[in-house]
């Protein structure tokens, strides 16, 4: 474990571990947290953990952890981590399992007081027309050449089958494609999980969720992302499923080859990794677009089917129950991208895990109507406490790679939420609070429990003060969707 | 999974995932057990149905690495075929692991894994046989 007392303090919201804290260390640990949110971290590994990815070769200083930064399984959740092309590194271990793993959020003119009847009904028809839990295959059934066009195409797949608007897709993080996607980098096997898993949410910690929107805080983004006070929005948290899985298995395993090839030395082998400019690199860049691709139209088609539910329930009750698309992006991603660096722009490829990018104004990437405020930054709480709607800033990008944080970062473990927590009592004591929920499991959601995580108002309260986002909206959940 | 056995496995707590802790006389009982208690943490329901057969080889690299192949194997099989596994018949050829897996239908499963990982992996010999850890990404 970290010490503290090793940081030095930059201001009340940053921190640093110093390069020379272990002698295999190649850049800083940077840290955005208060004191308070610090002494929750220095309970688990994320510190060490954070260290290990500092020894990673190519970064550019420093690697960069988020306040909900909670310890993984080799890179920790809620880190950043650039890498100088081409001879810098890429770690499929730094980006995760769940490629592309990411929220969408979708803005309404429902009010919730007038619907709050229809809630039980729309928590009904969202979880019948969104499929969830371990192991369920989803409405479409796609052939291999089928998926290979959701890999190559992303959200314009979706758009082309009638999932999608234009809308939709010019408001998606890389207008819901990257290029460079490779189907033939995928095995056979991650193409078999994946092609009968389009539009469906998954398990553990994805959801989709119905919140209203409680609190506004900067009422020109909000106007532009079309949130009101006191009107539904729609969550929807899942990523590229088995199909993304398969891929981070198989690439981590490839690596684990290749480090030994290249002769690079690392503190844990979940941080494999290769040289950006390597074939070993470039067959996991094209791969990990591809179950990128995926997860944009996984997130897509299911957004389809919330759109479904909600006129299913609530057509001829309310004048308007359309859903138009406010953002989506990824929180388990490598992108190639220009930032400065010591005065120089410099390409790099930026490995975010457990973190979200935070682009400020002026940002070409970004849909016309937000390029004025900045790139919309989505923060989802655990059930029964909020979410957040942010927007990135010019600051984020000289100080975390233009990221910001993810969630709320867990706190308890999955054991001991399990044991302390009834699934069925949960339940039940949400649902007084007017949270109605459908799961698929009881002791699944236990595990999601809201005492397990961070308090996320803390959270976002640190990366708004620290500049790397501003708050947009704060959100309450009245439905939650879970598998 | 009483720790005073020769062979079998406990739930260590970890904030986000899931860790196993594995132990067994010799490495193909090992993955026998890494296998057991996987199933365990997902919550599987086995079927009454009848018994299914599967036969698969990897290549055997290294301990860890075969481990994980191993692990990997199973979890696919469990999302692509709907199988579990309660028998293993498992023995290495040269650089080959051949296994014959004896199992059933799945009903139900409570818990998805997306991946056992290598993070702190390492199966370590002791006078009471071999350790694992196993993280599991859920």
């Amino acid at each position: 474990m970290v010490d503290l007392k090793v940081l030095s303090r930059i201001n009340r919201y940053e921190w640093e571990i110093p390069r020379t804290y272990r002698p295999d260390m190649r850049v800083p640990v940077r840290i955005f947290a208060t004191k308070q949110l610090l002494n929750e971290i220095k309970g688990d590994k994320s510190l060490e953990q954070a260290v290990n990815a500092a020894t990673l070769p190519g970064l550019v200083s420093p690697v960069v952890v988020m306040p909900d930064v909670h310890q993984g399984y080799g890179f920790p959740i809620g880190g950043v981590a650039a890498t100088r092309l081409p001879d810098g590194i890429i770690s499929p271990g730094a980006i995760g399992y769940d490629i592309n793993c990411g929220v969408r959020l979708l803005a309404s003119q429902v009010e919730y007081d007038s619907v709050k009847t229809y809630l039980p009904d729309l928590a009904n028809s969202l979880n019948r027309l969104c499929p969830s839990g371990v192991g369920k295959k989803g409405h479409l059934k796609l052939s291999i050449k089928e998926l290979d066009q959701v890999c190559i195409n992303g959200s314009r797949w979706a758009l082309k089958h009638g999932y999608a608007s234009d809308a939709d897709v010019r408001r998606t993080e890389e207008n819901g494609c990257l290029d460079g996607a490779d189907p033939a980098k995928i095995s056979t096997r991650a193409k078999e999980r994946g092609r009968q898993q389009v539009g469906t949410l998954g398990a553990g910690n994805h959801f989709i969720e119905v919140d209203v929107v409680d609190q506004v805080f900067n009422q020109p983004a909000a106007q532009a992302m079309g949130l009101k006070t006191g009107h539904l929005v729609v969550m929807i948290h899942c990523g590229s499923r088995g199909f993304g899985h398969q891929v981070c298995t198989d690439y981590v395993r490839d690596f684990q080859a290749a480090v030994k090839r290249y002769r690079i030395e690392l503190p844990d082998r979940e941080l494999v990794c290769a040289p950006l400019d390597s074939p070993e690199g470039r067959n996991y860049l094209a791969a990990m677009r591809c179950a990128a691709n995926y997860a944009f139209a996984n997130r897509q088609v299911l957004a389809h089917f919330a759109r479904q539910a909600f006129e299913e329930s609530l057509a001829g009750k309310v004048p308007n129950w359309h859903l138009s698309q406010v953002y989506d992006i990824a929180h388990n991603m490598g992108k190639i991208e220009t930032h400065e660096v010591d005065g120089m722009l410099v390409e790099v490829c930026v490995h975010r895990k457990g973190a979200t990018r935070a682009f400020g104004p002026g940002f070409q990437g970004l849909p016309s109507e937000y390029r004025s405020i900045g790139q919309p930054v989505l923060v989802p709480g655990s059930m029964g406490t909020a979410s957040w709607v942010l927007v990135g800033t010019s600051d984020s990008m000289q100080r975390s790679f233009g990221s910001s944080c993810h969630g709320a970062g867990r706190t308890m473990s999955r054991k001991k939420a399990k044991k302390s927590i009834r699934g069925e009592d949960l339940r039940k004591e949400l649902q007084a609070q007017g949270i109605h929920i459908r799961a698929g499991s009881m002791a699944g959601l236990a595990e999601e429990a809201p005492q397990a995580y961070k308090d996320v108002d803390a959270v976002v309260e640190t990366v708004h003060e620290a500049g790397i986002a501003d708050k947009v909206a704060r959100l309450k959940p009245v439905a939650v969707i879970k598998g | 999974m009483d720790s005073k056995s020769a062979s079998g496995y406990r739930e260590i707590a970890h904030t986000a995932d899931w860790e196993l802790e594995v132990w067994a006389p010799n490495l193909l009982n090992l993955l026998a057990q890494a296998a057991l208690g996987m199933y365990h943490l997902t919550g599987v329901q086995h079927s009454s149905g009848p018994r299914i057969t599967r036969q698969i080889t990897l290549h055997y690299f290294e301990p860890e690495i075969l481990l994980i192949d191993f692990l990997s194997e199973l979890l696919y099989l469990a999302e692509v075929e709907s199988l579990v596994f309660d028998r293993f018949d498992l023995q290495v050829d040269g650089d080959k692991l051949h296994a014959k897996l004896g199992g059933v239908k799945i009903v139900s499963m409570d818990k998805e894994i997306k991946a056992a990982t290598y993070h702190k992996l390492a199966i370590r010999k002791t006078d009471q046989g071999l350790f694992a850890n196993i993280v599991f990404d859920v």
